[in-house]
């Protein structure tokens, strides 16, 4: 990617001065002939700095678009208002693609891609604002994997979106590092939100509901960037996330059960603080280790520094759909308590002397159980569960830093 | 390109194009025939010496004529995995035409579009010239080109030939942040001029446009579709063409972890056992990328086999599965033994 030099990072601010510099072009394109040329004639053709105003609308795309120039901003009338609609595109795995760097992509739907919706490769600086991305024949296994899809990037921001009927996960943040997801909406995805073997994350004041999932903290092994760490799950409602789970059998999602609130796999130094969890029938809050065999040397597949506080869990745990979750209900008391804990505590990579957990697992001041598992592979049918200690997170209030500051231009043009 | 000029005068002024070398650097021309890389009637200039690989990237069938024109003076300089180092100014060119007949590929071609990679001071430029009214003119923003032939089966094929955009270009030619050349590596050019003779690499460096070639130990890739060849080198090869240029640790592909350039050696990351992270209804419902002796469980096979954006390997490049490359994939898996331990 080209990189914006701070003059030009000077111009936008400028720009959006009054009367200031005229540097920064606005490009106007309207619907109507030929649109898929016009559309990425002027994304190929934008200079750093530029705002491209796509003029409501319904655009009928047979192509993904894509954009690889820095500094731009992509703008329509509203999500409601400016529709890129994919439903009979032919080609490429993404309705809109970013590769560059400091772009904003704001006030605009896109509906039925045959892949993801928006994806942002290897991008610092990415601000998604005021999007919607839904799929509009309902859920379906055969919907694109994800609404929202920032990977590789860095300073990333998703905020007042919505996604709806992503086959995967709604907002899906993969393998990136700064990361704000806010004020969104996923609903009726197979995962609400997601962040996955990423770093320094806030998933803050959002709502989740209707998902099979509603917010997923995840690690994978064998992947270039691994060993998510520092999330921040807080003043999110995550409400009643009981969908039928419709992902295509293989994907790791497939195996999250229905009716779980939020999940935390193979992370550490996981905050859920400040959450309404409300009337997910299996986990209002699931940590687990990594749920599949894996030859990763470099991966460690248990979470840790997982803590749980201050949350608001009503009606949850009536219904866990995971295997042995019934009996593991019944075992204590029909309901589940809000917390659960695989207590895996130990691995073996084939080739490997055995590994232990090198800090603790799970923190809650709410009660919670542990399935004791212990040693990575054994399956939840064979759990021996017990309560997990309640901890007293005593004078640990929170401020108002969710932990993330995203650079002042980029949050400037997403205001 | 002065001298060039002044040598042809000399010569009584042929008929013949001179390549623009200054133009190529300079600027992105509007028309192809601008760079004077061609006559009128499509044979090249002199200096724009065409070249083949032993094995292609799968483009909807369409034949692909290699060129390279190195600036007079200027050589490659040899690498033993990657693309040759061009100097700047070197201009590759690769033009796609689609024969009437599948069954007879030499025969009948329409010229469609016409690709440069431009080696700039600045770094490469990749630029498409699709034919339109009898010329080949500049698209930035790719095109589709509906294109009717008799397909391998003797019945009419109506192929939606897709032109990419200057982004698309770039998605295929990544190296990190710049753009790449991706073919003309020393082993894919390890082959005689179409598949007979000496090797290119052999005549390049005879003929004065390639340094360094080693006497011994320079890699050669399987031709994909030579059955001399042992079934695991033709696949390999296959996949590094067809697959690798994404699918590497500073490619498009790189957050999948599935790697498929011809020296990865780590089974999960060629996807023996390796299960998919962003495939979402790509996976077909299957565990593995590979799962050794059985290609229906294999995602890699289903990405191959089918023609839907959204689940279809590569994403863009063809319409339609490359029949025989499935074969050649599906063989390969087969023949894995499932007892294999992952790693």
């Amino acid at each position: 990617m080209r990189k914006a030099t701070g003059a030009l990072l000077a111009a936008y601010i400028f720009a959006g001065t009054p009367g200031g510099s005229a540097a920064a072009r606005m490009i106007h394109v309207g619907p109507g002939d030929n649109a898929q040329e016009r559309l990425q004639t002027a994304l190929i053709e934008a200079a750093p700095g530029d705002i491209i105003h796509i003029a409501a609308g319904r655009y009928a795309l047979a192509d993904g678009l894509s954009l690889d120039v820095d500094g731009v901003t992509i703008r329509g009338d509203g999500p409601e208002r400016t529709i890129l609609d994919f439903t009979a595109q032919k080609g490429e795995g993404e309705g809109l693609l970013i590769t560059s760097d400091n772009v904003v992509v704001r006030d605009l739907g896109v509906e039925n891609p045959a892949g993801n919706g928006i994806k942002s490769k290897g991008s610092d600086g990415i601000a998604l604002v005021n999007i919607r991305v839904e799929w509009t024949g309902g859920p379906k296994s055969t919907n694109g994997a994800y609404g929202l899809y920032p990977v590789s990037s860095k300073n990333v921001l998703i905020d007042r979106s919505f996604v709806r009927g992503a086959s995967d996960a709604g907002i899906y943040v993969g393998q990136s590092q700064n990361i704000i997801v806010r004020r969104s909406r996923a609903e009726m995805n197979v995962a609400g939100i997601e962040i996955e073997n990423s770093h320094d994350a806030a998933v803050v004041g959002n709502i989740a509901t209707n998902n099979a999932g509603g917010i997923l903290v995840f690690d994978l092994p064998d992947l270039p960037q691994q060993g998510g760490r520092n999330v921040k799950v807080s003043g999110n409602q995550v409400v009643g996330n009981n969908h039928v789970n419709f992902a295509a059998p293989g994907n790791i999602v497939a195996g999250v059960p229905s009716g779980t609130g939020i999940m935390v796999m193979a992370n550490r130094n996981v905050s859920v603080w400040g959450n309404q969890v409300i009337g997910n029938n299996g986990n209002a809050v699931m940590v687990v280790a990594y749920t599949q065999a894996f030859t990763d040397k470099a991966y460690n597949p248990l979470p840790q520094a997982v803590d749980v506080w201050g949350n608001d869990f009503r009606g949850n745990g009536s219904a866990p759909a995971f295997p042995g979750g019934k009996q593991i209900a019944a075992a204590v008391g029909g309901t589940l308590p809000p917390v659960m804990w695989d207590g895996i505590t130990r691995y073996t990579v084939p080739g490997t002397a055995e590994a232990r957990m090198a800090s603790g697992g799970v923190r809650s001041d709410v009660p919670g159980i542990t399935l004791n598992l212990g040693t990575h592979g054994t399956p939840a049918t064979a759990a021996r569960p017990s309560p997990l200690p309640v901890t007293d997170f005593g004078k640990l209030v929170p401020g108002a830093d969710i932990g993330v500051t995203l650079p002042a231009e980029l949050e400037a043009r997403s205001r | 390109m002065r001298r060039a000029l002044l040598a042809l005068l000399l010569l009584g002024a042929a008929p013949q194009p001179a390549v623009r070398g200054d133009l190529l650097l300079a600027s992105d021309a509007p028309r192809l025939a601008d760079y004077g890389l061609f006559d009128a009637s499509g044979n090249p200039a002199p200096g724009v010496a065409p070249y083949t690989l032993g094995t292609p990237l799968f483009s909807d069938h369409a034949e692909k004529f290699r060129y390279v024109w190195l600036p007079p003076g200027t050589r490659a300089s040899y690498r033993a995995s990657g693309a040759l180092a061009f100097p700047v100014g070197t201009v590759l060119i690769k033009r796609f035409a689609f024969p009437a007949d599948l069954r007879q590929p030499a025969r009948d071609l329409r010229p469609v579009e016409t690709r440069l990679l431009i080696h700039r001071a600045t770094g490469w430029v990749a630029l498409s010239y699709v034919e339109e009214g009898g010329e080949a003119v500049l698209k930035r923003a790719g095109k589709r080109v509906p294109v009717n032939v008799i397909g391998q089966d003797g019945q009419p094929l109506a192929i939606d030939y897709a032109v990419p955009n200057q982004n698309q270009c770039k998605q295929c030619h990544q190296a990190g942040e710049a753009i790449t050349p991706i073919g003309p590596t020393a082993g894919n050019l390890n082959h005689g001029l179409n598949g007979a003779g000496q090797s290119q690499m052999v005549q390049w460096q005879a003929t004065g446009r390639l340094d360094g070639l080693p006497a011994t130990g320079v890699p050669q890739l399987a031709r994909w579709d030579d059955p001399k060849q042992p079934l695991a080198a033709r696949a390999r090869a296959y996949l590094a063409v067809n697959c690798g240029h994404c699918h590497d640790r500073a490619g498009f592909a790189s957050n999948s972890g599935l790697y498929l350039g011809p020296e990865e050696a780590t089974p999960a990351h060629l996807g023996i056992l390796k299960r998919p992270v962003a495939a979402g209804r790509g996976s077909g419902g299957r565990e593995f990328s590979i799962q050794p002796g059985n290609p229906d469980a294999s995602i890699l096979v289903h990405r191959m086999e089918s023609s839907e954006p959204g689940i279809m390997m590569p994403q863009f490049g063809r319409s339609m599965p490359h029949r025989e490359g499935v074969a050649l994939i599906r063989a390969w898996i087969s023949a894995m033994d499932p007892a294999a331990p992952a790693g």
